[in-house]
């Protein structure tokens, strides 16, 4: 886009016209936001974790560079094994969150159906509940004598192993991240040009094929973003296997090597490039695979597929699916509240008893941190989208050099275990001090913000990708060929119009960010300054706190499931406004 | 965007003044809030000039913080349970001598002495080692609490049994150890792997234990003595007990290396070994073992007492400068062995454990002889006692170069793969074994 500058940008060049060339390199806006970025990335990603990286490549006996750390890695069995468990346990919880995710999202987008925006919010909230009290959660309805298996046992005399070994990681993950899949899916569905569906009906297609043929392929840069980055989380995430005990897995492997007392073992920081080179191979794959395929539809107003009504049985049929996939991905939620508001809950299908204590114990110690949590996560998602926004803008729409990397870079964050990230932060900022004070920048709270602002900006940058490529070249062409100049063309054209995917972009990156605990647990310096998460990990650290941890965890779902409804209102409404103006 | 900034760096600069009052102490601990908290609040309460500012963290974690913070350190006191995470913090020099004055509290808890010989940490309450479990779990499954380390052996107990790794947990590398040091090296781990072949699972964190224990997971646990005591005050359905083989550890605390505020530190500490102090260890929520025996006047009705019964905690002669030697390697070998392993072994004792049965009184010798061969397998130590307190080779796991000119010979990421290339191909034969004895 900088081949011919505007004419705004003529008129105030001036003094720098009459300067030798290479003088004054010609930078526009474009340039000088994608600069800043760069910069940005590279200070709070690329070095921080460089600072930890650089351990894979010294040889441990004399810190000089070698390859000899990689070689070992290939030669263990035990790791070719766990890598051979995370490549499984992703591909799996890909597909299980297909599953969970594409009937929610066709039968909310395709029919008439009633509460289809509660359907869409409360799919989202498996998100938002930290995975490790997610985990805790499913272990008291699915674990080997949580109350499905008790019951299962006492009735029929066999239990089901949802929660064994892999079992577990993959249907805890499913549950957890298949909400990627649903936002990005129904985003895309929504935005198909329904004209395209009326061609194909006309020339006789209809039902499956029609699914198959047009409306799937359609919505793929949706389905592929969304499931991208629920292979990523599940292959890098490390809460979950955790916390069902599963160590033969890439991630826990390094973090239970970098996290041990006195152990500098080289092996954790390997496993970390791995992970990072693993993922930031497999978002280029998707990109491959999107490449040289043309999604965007000219008619925005279309307003997505045609809906239609459902006949009775088959709405029976579809609100049967409907609340039982709902009941299976709010079981940890049902799971929390039961146990926020029991007594003591012991190898039994239910608490012995009811009780309010565990909300009041939760309110005396926790105003803090539910406060520090609005502002943290608040602070990461607004500059997550801002940044985001103009990432996306600047990898489809301009020529700028090394524009894919800034994308390659901001999405390498996913592939970053937060206690990489945090050890980073912690040796990156710990001699630096924040301005007008004589405290160390890492154990600044702002410091935590951006953090979180790192490790969500993939999410926000997923979702303003997707809805930009779904936004015409043409439309900003005949916005500057009725004389708009390119930022105004941004400003009234390209950014009404990626509305919808920038509020999911905020929402994911607001709501998973108020619940991420593996950086935050590093960097954290007092608990004035710790998050929500942090204080449920502390509660639920003690045999009496675990009611009221999950008081807070309660606490959690309710702030974020509130932000996510209002947005969503805000979407529907939104597309009204479109869909209205269309009529007319 | 700069205007968020702007206000944010003046609200901190704000706070931060606020906040550095003189009296702060800043306490890196891996004591749960329930513990921390009336401790805290009795401590300000006797000492309203100080300002005890907690901040929990697993104790690698906490170890890991305060190293990375050396170089401009903000953290007063280091406050936790394993005396092997002060080891590691002394010996990088982490640590600061200071004088503390007390009464009444004796040179030793047990058969362990309470306080570091070169005055850097210091003991401040007792814990024992034991099992835990969950009465309604065995109930249901018609088992009998087990007391001792070698009854959670006993094929009944397969698959009901919990434990955290060493590795992760600095009191579970204390229980591992104590049973080495107390039945020998080879015997040791022989009876840990045949503990593990009855584990449910092994959990990541040392709290997993009780928590699993605690909601029916898993019916028994390998847990330290507090866990049980406060499980059981909150009013789970869960009990206790002291195996004969068992170490009385002190927990400790610490003045870290260039405290911002070290008068303050030593205050804190002198004040929870005060009696008012120790008193509130009886506090229903933290029911840990006072050092100053004049308070178990106070305690509650069954609550051990190691200064007169002699029997908790005496058996054991805890060496610490052994276990510090080899500190890394055993964490290393019971990963290798066990936790990583866990289904193999899992697999090769329950088929040894079938064999056995199978086999009660059929009088076949030669069945017998399989089974014997099959348990030698198992208890097969890739290493021997004097291996392990090599110091070259023990320094193949540590990796903490001295100087920029030292050398260590293997990688730890290739004794790692022998042994485990070993401890499969081990456990697999023995499987093999158990099944032939079985079909006989």
């Amino acid at each position: 886009m900088s081949k011919t500058p505007s004419p705004a940008a003529r008129a105030s060049a001036g003094l720098a016209d009459r300067l030798p060339r290479w003088l004054v390199p010609n930078l526009t806006g474009v340039h000088l936001v994608a600069i800043f970025i760069a910069l940005l990335l590279i200070g709070l990603l690329l070095v921080p974790v460089a600072q930890v990286m650089i351990v894979a490549f010294q040889d441990p006996a004399t810190g000089a560079a070698t390859l000899q750390n990689f070689v070992d890695f290939f030669r263990t069995s035990l790791f070719r094994e766990s890598f051979w468990n995370s490549f499984y346990v992703s591909a799996m919880s890909v597909v299980v969150a297909t599953a969970i995710a594409l009937p929610l999202a066709y039968i909310t987008t395709r029919f008439h159906f009633s509460g289809s925006i509660l359907i869409q919010s409360l799919g989202f909230i498996p998100l938002i509940m930290p995975p490790f009290v997610g985990a805790v959660a499913m272990q008291l309805i699915f674990g080997r004598n949580g109350t499905v298996n008790l019951l299962l046992r006492d009735w029929f005399g066999f239990d089901i192993p949802f929660m064994e070994g892999l079992n577990g990681v993959i249907l805890v993950q499913s549950i957890h991240y298949f909400p990627f899949i649903l936002i990005n899916l129904s985003a895309s569905l929504r935005n198909i040009d329904r004209s395209m569906e009326e061609a194909a009906q006309n020339l006789g297609s209809h039902g499956l094929r029609l699914f198959r043929r047009i409306v799937f392929p359609l919505a793929m840069p949706g389905y592929i973003a969304g499931a991208a980055l629920v292979f990523i989380k599940v292959f890098d995430d490390l809460g979950t296997p955790l916390l069902l005990n599963v160590n033969n897995m890439l991630a826990p492997q390094a973090f239970l090597r970098i996290s041990s007392i006195g152990i500098s073992d080289p092996m954790g920081y390997v496993i970390s490039v791995i992970l990072v080179v693993f993922s930031v191979m497999s978002l280029w794959a998707s990109f491959l695979f999107m490449r040289g395929k043309e999604y965007a539809t000219v008619q925005k107003g279309g307003g997505g597929m045609a809906k239609r009504s459902l006949k009775p049985a088959e709405k029976v049929l579809a609100y049967g699916a409907v609340i039982f996939i709902l009941l299976l991905v709010l079981s940890p939620h049902i799971g929390l509240l039961l146990l926020s508001f029991g007594t003591i809950w012991s190898f039994a299908p239910l608490p012995d008893g009811y009780t309010l204590q565990n909300y009041v114990t939760m309110w005396e110690g926790s105003k803090t941190f539910i406060m520090n949590t609005v502002l943290y996560a608040g602070i990461a998602a607004t500059l997550d989208v801002i940044i985001g926004t103009a990432i996306a803008y600047i990898v489809l729409r301009t020529q700028i050099f090394g524009r894919k990397g800034l994308d390659y870079l901001a999405t390498a964050a996913l592939a970053v275990p937060g206690v990489v990230l945090g050890i980073g932060y912690l040796r990156t900022f710990h001699a630096i001090d924040v301005p007008f004070t004589d405290k160390p920048m890492a154990s600044w709270w702002v410091i935590i913000a951006l953090a979180l602002m790192i490790r969500r900006l993939p999410y926000a940058l997923r979702a303003c990708t997707a809805a930009l490529q779904q936004v015409s070249h043409a439309l900003e062409e005949a916005a500057e060929s009725l004389g708009a100049t390119k930022r105004r063309s941004i400003q009234k054209i390209v950014i009404p119009l990626m509305t919808g995917g920038i509020l999911a972009g905020f929402v994911t990156s607001f709501a998973t960010a108020a619940v991420e605990l593996s950086a935050t647990i590093m960097l954290v310096s007092s608990n004035n300054d710790a998050p929500l998460a942090y204080g449920i990990y502390l509660f639920m650290q003690t045999p009496s706190g675990r009611g009221a941890g999950a008081a807070l965890g309660i606490v959690a779902v309710i702030v974020v499931a509130i932000g996510t409804i209002a947005s969503q209102i805000i979407i529907e409404r939104d597309k009204k406004l479109k869909s209205s103006g269309d009529a007319h | 965007m700069k205007k968020i900034l702007y206000s944010s760096i003046a609200a901190t600069a704000l706070s931060a003044g606020g906040a550095l009052a003189d009296g702060k102490i800043t306490v890196i601990t891996s004591f749960p809030d329930s513990m921390t908290g009336p401790i805290e609040a009795a401590f300000e309460a006797a000492h309203p000039e100080f300002d005890l500012e907690v901040l929990n963290k697993k104790t690698s974690a906490g170890v890991k913080y305060i190293q990375e913070i050396a170089g401009k350190n903000t953290a007063d006191i280091f406050w936790a349970s394993a005396p092997d995470a002060f080891e590691v913090l002394k010996s990088s020099d982490l640590l600061a001598g200071v004088e503390i004055k007390s009464e009444g509290i004796p040179e030793r808890i047990g058969a362990y002495p309470l306080n570091d010989p070169d005055g850097k940490y210091f003991g401040f309450a007792g814990a024992g080692y034991g099992i835990m479990w969950n009465e309604r779990y065995l109930k249901a499954n018609d088992l009998e609490p087990a007391t001792e380390w070698e009854q959670l052996a006993q094929a009944k107990y397969h698959g009901h049994v919990g434990m955290s790794a060493p590795s992760r947990s600095g009191t579970t590398h204390l229980t591992v150890e104590t049973l080495l040091q107390g039945e020998g090296w080879d015997k040791g781990w022989a009876q840990w792997k045949r503990i593990a072949g009855n584990f449910s699972t092994v959990t990541e964190r040392s709290f997993g234990v009780p928590d699993g224990v605690n909601t029916g997971n898993f019916g028994l646990g390998i847990v330290i003595d507090f866990f049980g005591f406060s499980s059981k005050a909150s009013g789970f359905p869960v009990d206790f007990a002291y195996p004969t083989v068992t170490a009385l550890v002190p927990a400790n605390v610490a003045v870290v290396n260039n405290a911002p505020n070290e008068a303050g530190a030593v205050a804190f500490i002198e004040y929870l070994l005060t009696p008012e102090g120790q008193s509130v260890l009886l506090d229903p929520a933290i029911m840990r073992l006072p050092i100053n025996p004049a308070t178990y006047e106070n305690a509650p009705e069954g609550f051990p007492n190691p200064f007169e019964d002699s029997t908790i905690g005496a058996t054991v002669e805890f060496d610490v400068e052994k276990s510090g030697a080899r500190y890394n390697l055993v964490n290393s070998m019971f990963d290798v062995m066990i936790t990583y392993r866990l289904a193999d072994l899992r697999a090769a004792v329950g088929a040894i454990q079938a064999a056995e049965a199978a086999h009660v009184d059929s009088g076949n010798e030669e069945a017998k002889a399989l089974i014997t061969e099959a348990w030698a397998l198992i208890d097969a130590n890739p290493i021997d006692e004097a291996k392990s307190l090599d110091p070259e080779f023990a320094g193949v796991f540590t990796k903490k170069r001295k100087k920029a000119t030292d050398e260590v010979e293997a990688r730890q990421a290739e004794v790692e793969q022998e042994w485990d290339a070993t401890v499969v191909a081990n456990y697999a034969k023995a499987k093999e074994l158990a099944d032939k004895a079985a079909a006989m």
